[in-house]
């Protein structure tokens, strides 16, 4: 203890003490560039990380989910607009996106220790995955689904009878988010006994 | 006799004779397989007019299902009803019945939809069991969604109220 407060002791005394051998203008310049450095790179790595090719860089990603996800309409559909991994899985808000991705870790964690390196690894453990993403969207109120899907701008008569009679009721009045009915749309699904609905 | 430049001599016709079989056996990207089909019969009317067994035809362009949620008539008592909306990216499967997800006994009155009827409860033997039966699990089996289009073959069907109307005698109409 006493040679942890001596070390932060010392590292505040020369915190504190002016520069002897460098000017004020080159540790401001310094510090100006070194942060353009730093904070870009730290942006570039956040864009990098946030990108499709980078999700299906791993075998876990690209046989499982993403191949599952090509037959679904948020990949193949008239009018050629998609949904990437990250659009649905990453939180566009910044302060939301640099806490999903601080719980990324975890899955980097996952990928170093081979917890669904193989196809019966991933479905055994496809059930809490999936309960993990549901919970998610049902807390945030479908955000992800939202980004493109807005209520305010839904046509109840361009829907089906059926569509819109839900969407007018349990959607417009707050009692069911988009993950309570819509599950399964982009993946096949984990073993669905007990799930509320289903 | 010198016999240093043999190898050479030996690669050199050993090359030759590879280069000669690659050679023989590429053909042009866009050749035709020379298959020769004697028996090329027609195929049979109705489903592929005009053509025979080898002719390909563009398949016809696809059509949305009907999508109006309106309960259509059944032709016979017994006809399993067809589906009246889409059922795209519905699961089926070992994991989950998104059908039932509406018209199971639990799930109907909250979605509104009919449920499923007691025959789909009831196994082999007739004993009828909490929950849908495996061998009526698989929905698509019987029920389908239909499309707005002309059918490929004629038909000529006409229900048992026609047919008894055609039997009553002239006098009793």
């Amino acid at each position: 203890m006493k040679a942890l407060r001596a070390l932060l002791k010392r590292y505040w005394t020369v915190l504190r003490r002016p520069s002897v051998h460098y000017s004020l203008g080159t540790l401001t310049l310094g510090g100006f560039v070194a942060g353009i450095i730093f904070w870009g790179g730290f942006n570039t790595a956040l864009e990098v990380t946030n990108t499709e090719a980078f999700c299906i860089s791993c075998h876990e990603m690209e046989a499982n989910v993403y191949a599952e996800m090509k037959e679904t309409i948020h990949y193949s559909n008239r009018s050629g607009v998609r949904a990437t991994c990250p659009d649905c899985h990453v939180p566009h808000q910044w302060t939301d996106k640099i806490a999903r991705k601080m719980q990324a870790s975890k899955e980097v964690w996952g990928k170093i220790f081979g917890t669904i390196n193989t196809r019966e690894k991933f479905l055994d453990k496809r059930r809490e995955l999936a309960e993990h993403e549901w919970a998610r969207l049902k807390a945030n109120d479908s955000l992800e689904c939202r980004n493109c899907h807005a209520f305010d701008y839904m046509d109840f008569t361009r829907q089906s009878p059926r569509a819109a009679q839900f969407h007018s009721t349990a959607l417009a009045a707050g009692e069911a988010t988009c993950i309570d009915c819509h599950k399964g749309i982009a993946h096949k699904l984990p073993d669905m006994r007990g799930v509320p609905g289903w | 006799m010198n016999y240093r430049l043999l190898p050479i001599v030996l690669l050199a016709t050993f090359g030759l004779a590879v280069a000669a079989e690659t050679g023989t056996a590429t053909r042009a990207p866009n050749a035709q397989p020379e298959i020769d089909f004697p028996l090329d019969a027609p195929a049979p009317d109705g489903r592929r007019p005009g053509g025979t067994i080898t002719h390909e035809f563009t398949p016809p362009k696809l059509q949305d299902d009907e999508n109006k949620d309106v309960r259509r008539e059944r032709n016979y008592p017994e006809q399993p009803p067809t589906i009246p909306h889409s059922i795209r990216g519905y699961h089926v499967d070992i994991n989950g019945n998104k059908c039932l997800a509406c018209h199971s006994r639990a799930n109907s009155s909250k979605a509104q939809a009919p449920m499923i009827s007691i025959t789909h409860y009831t196994d082999r033997d007739g004993q009828t069991l909490a929950a849908v039966a495996p061998r009526r699990y698989f929905c698509t089996q019987c029920h389908v969604p239909q499309q707005d289009v002309k059918p490929l073959v004629e038909n000529n069907f006409q229900n048992i109220d026609v047919l008894l109307q055609h039997e009553l005698p002239q006098d009793r109409q």
